[in-house]
């Protein structure tokens, strides 16, 4: 039997705005894939971590605070230090159209807008996962 | 409301209509669905008619603006008499720009204060706090100390100017902040008004921003309702807030139920204490979530009154004054597209004018391009013309409650009502507000709910224009805020100058003898003032609290 896509679904920084990680969440275990959910205010060393641990191929981040600069390029930044590159790292938030494309330069392949349908971002990680 | 007679003929006739007028025509015209529902799944027909209120009474159950039960509103003249306050929450970068943010809003006409605090804030950290890496001033104002709220203020009078301030895990320190800035300028703490938001059970409900478990926090919170009655009797010491629990994806059922629910668990507490009902509860605040069922929401607003008034009169409260419900109201962030952002503008007149028809007490309008970033003047500016715009020239100020005696109205806020009580019959069933929490009741019902929402937008049973229907390949053409790089910087060195040049020694000792209080069971707003005004930081008042409270830790549900 196929293994299913490992997904970490994950929270960073303090922001508690949990709504579009949890339906993300159940749309990607609906969809057949394995989903962890860090819950929240989690630091980049947590995240790589469990993503370690739970030996995912692909890590959601979420954030509607803004940070997303910092703290998801932090998230990838220290992957690539564990050489974990081969994860497939995704994100959605309030970010600004700007952003999107200094994101998927550290990064970040697939940047989601409030407004985004779950499937796109199912087919996105179909599509793109590494594995 | 209608004698039985009459009601027989109305009945008779509305069969006959039926049969001989609206079913035929449905034939040959089908309606657009098969079934129409609101918001909160609950089927809406296509008629209301006096038998859908037959059994309410108009003097018990609907009556005065201004009189028991307050369906119609808690004032008896109503906007002919104040309009509501236009306040816009607002925040950003550093305390000067912010400042700045504030003295253009008061030019525009905005009427009251509405304080956005940066996440270190929420959560009781400075800005030099590991934590707060990425997050100075990003989705608010980063306020560390007394210096940083002096400059917030500064040349705005708040001593006639309210000013409302979203913090609740810190709230009590936050609100000392504002407390020692006003007397540091003179003015008598007994008249300035605003209120703090201080809801820590909407925390662990939908937003999250908490810090201490709940006994403790309970146990803040009615310090502040006791300092507040008895020293700064003005101010609202909390705003019960469905906001949040409504943008973590709850209905406008769930929202009233759980809200009002979270409104009755506070009395209790501060009942529990000693405290007397009448003493406190002309000081509790509420505020609501404006969304997009236009009918629903402001249904929602008039059975949020009524429930009060009937449930704190049955706890024992006498004056008028303890009965009343008085809220805030903003429009639905979430509902929101970052499509088509324009169309936001369209969107916010409707709830905001949902808000005025439902009777608010002060409202904030979303700018339109709040799904993408922090809003720019000009998108500021249109929201609270949107408000003027309701206020001086659509005509609906002129009369009290224009909706009251809708046979639809009438009989949704009735429908809501008891749909509340349905729930905290559910609630009790597990023990109470904590037990449900921590059981994660109301957790589950949001994510169950904004999931099912989201699949109907996905399967296009809902509508929503420029995300599944009417959409548009465009560039989005939104200025953004840009933000002072040099804010973080200059507010770190800030930080570094103030704990060099204060009185160490005494900030120290304020800060044990907060410990030391907080141990015992005192009230610690003086302490907490105390330490304020020695400029002791946030994050070093907030830390003497955690290390005698301890953090909570959420269970992690989806």
């Amino acid at each position: 039997m196929e293994r299913k896509i490992r997904v970490l679904v994950a929270k960073p920084g303090l922001d508690g705005h949990d709504r579009g990680a949890k339906i993300v969440a159940r749309a990607l275990r609906d969809a057949g894939m394995e989903v962890i959910y860090t819950g929240l205010h989690q630091t980049a060393e947590m995240i790589v971590e469990t993503a370690i641990q739970e030996d995912v191929d692909v890590v959601g981040l979420s954030l509607l605070s803004g940070a997303h600069m910092t703290l998801f390029v932090d998230v990838t930044k220290l992957l690539k230090e564990k050489g974990m590159e081969n994860v497939l790292v995704v994100g959605g938030g309030i970010i600004p159209e700007q952003d999107a494309p200094k994101l998927k330069k550290a990064g970040v392949a697939g940047i989601f807008a409030p407004g985004t349908h779950c499937d796109d971002i199912v087919d996105f990680i179909k599509k793109n996962v590494k594995r | 409301m209608i004698d039985k007679k009459e009601l027989e003929k109305i009945k008779k006739s509305r069969s006959d209509w039926e049969k001989t007028c609206y079913l035929p025509h449905k034939k040959k015209h089908p309606e657009h669905k098969e079934k129409f529902e609101n918001l909160s799944w609950n089927e809406i027909k296509p008629l209301y008619t006096p038998e859908d209120i037959a059994h309410l009474d108009y003097l018990k159950d609907i009556g005065f603006p201004g009189e028991y039960p307050f369906l119609r509103g808690i004032h008896p003249t109503k906007y002919r008499g104040r309009l509501w306050t236009f306040r816009q929450f607002s925040g950003f970068g550093s305390a000067e720009e912010t400042n700045e943010r504030y003295k253009y809003l008061l030019d525009h006409g905005e009427t009251g204060l509405s304080v956005a605090f940066d996440y270190p804030t929420l959560y009781g950290y400075d800005t030099d706090h590991p934590l707060s890496r990425g997050e100075f001033g990003k989705c608010g104002v980063a306020i560390s100390s007394l210096k940083d709220m002096e400059i917030l203020f500064s040349g705005i009078p708040i001593d006639k100017v309210t000013t409302s301030m979203t913090i609740n895990g810190p709230a009590a320190i936050v609100w000392a902040f504002y407390i020692a800035n006003a007397e540091n300028r003179g003015i008598d703490r007994r008249i300035i008004g605003g209120t703090i938001q201080n809801d820590i059970l909407k925390e662990y409900i939908a937003q999250k921003s908490f810090i201490f478990p709940p006994e403790p926090s309970m146990r803040l919170i009615v310090d502040t309702f006791e300092f507040g009655y008895k020293e700064i009797p003005r101010w609202n010491t909390i705003s019960i807030s469905g906001y949040h629990i409504r943008e973590a994806g709850s209905t406008a059922v769930q929202e009233l139920a759980f809200t009002v629910g979270d409104g009755l668990e506070y009395v209790k507490w501060a009942m529990k204490r000693g405290l007397k009902i009448d003493d406190f509860a002309p000081r509790l605040s509420y505020f609501f979530n404006a969304h997009n069922d236009f009918f629903e929401e402001i249904a929602k607003y008039r059975a949020a009154r009524r429930i009060w008034a009937k449930e704190l009169k049955k706890l024992g409260a006498k004056k008028p004054r303890s009965l009343l419900m008085r809220f805030h109201t903003q429009t639905a962030g979430c509902s929101l597209t970052s499509q088509q952002p324009e169309i936001n503008i369209t969107r916010v007149s409707l709830q905001a004018l949902a808000a005025v028809l439902g009777g608010t007490q002060s409202l904030h309008t979303n700018s339109m391009d709040e799904a993408l970033a922090l809003p720019s003047e000009k998108a500021v500016r249109i929201a609270l013309r949107t408000q003027q715009i309701i206020a001086e020239e659509s005509g609906v100020t002129n009369t009290v409650d224009p909706l009251g005696g809708s046979y639809y109205i009438e009989w949704l806020t009735d429908k809501m009502e008891e749909e509340t009580y349905q729930y905290w019959d559910k609630v009790e069933k597990l023990g109470g507000v904590l037990p449900a929490i921590e059981k994660g009741f109301y957790q589950r019902e949001i994510a169950n709910a904004a999931y099912k929402y989201q699949k109907e937008i996905e399967k296009k049973k809902r509508i929503i224009v420029g995300v599944n229907e009417y959409q548009m390949d465009e560039p989005i053409e939104i200025p953004i805020l840009e933000m002072d790089e040099k804010g973080e910087e200059r507010q770190i060195n800030r930080l570094k100058k103030l704990r060099k040049d204060r009185n160490n020694q005494k900030v120290e000792r304020n800060l044990e003898a907060l410990r030391k209080a907080a141990k015992g069971d005192e009230n610690l707003m003086p302490y907490i003032l105390d330490c304020v005004h020695s400029y002791a930081t946030l994050g070093e008042t907030c830390q003497v609290l955690r290390d005698v409270f301890g953090e909570y830790v959420e269970p992690a549900i989806y």
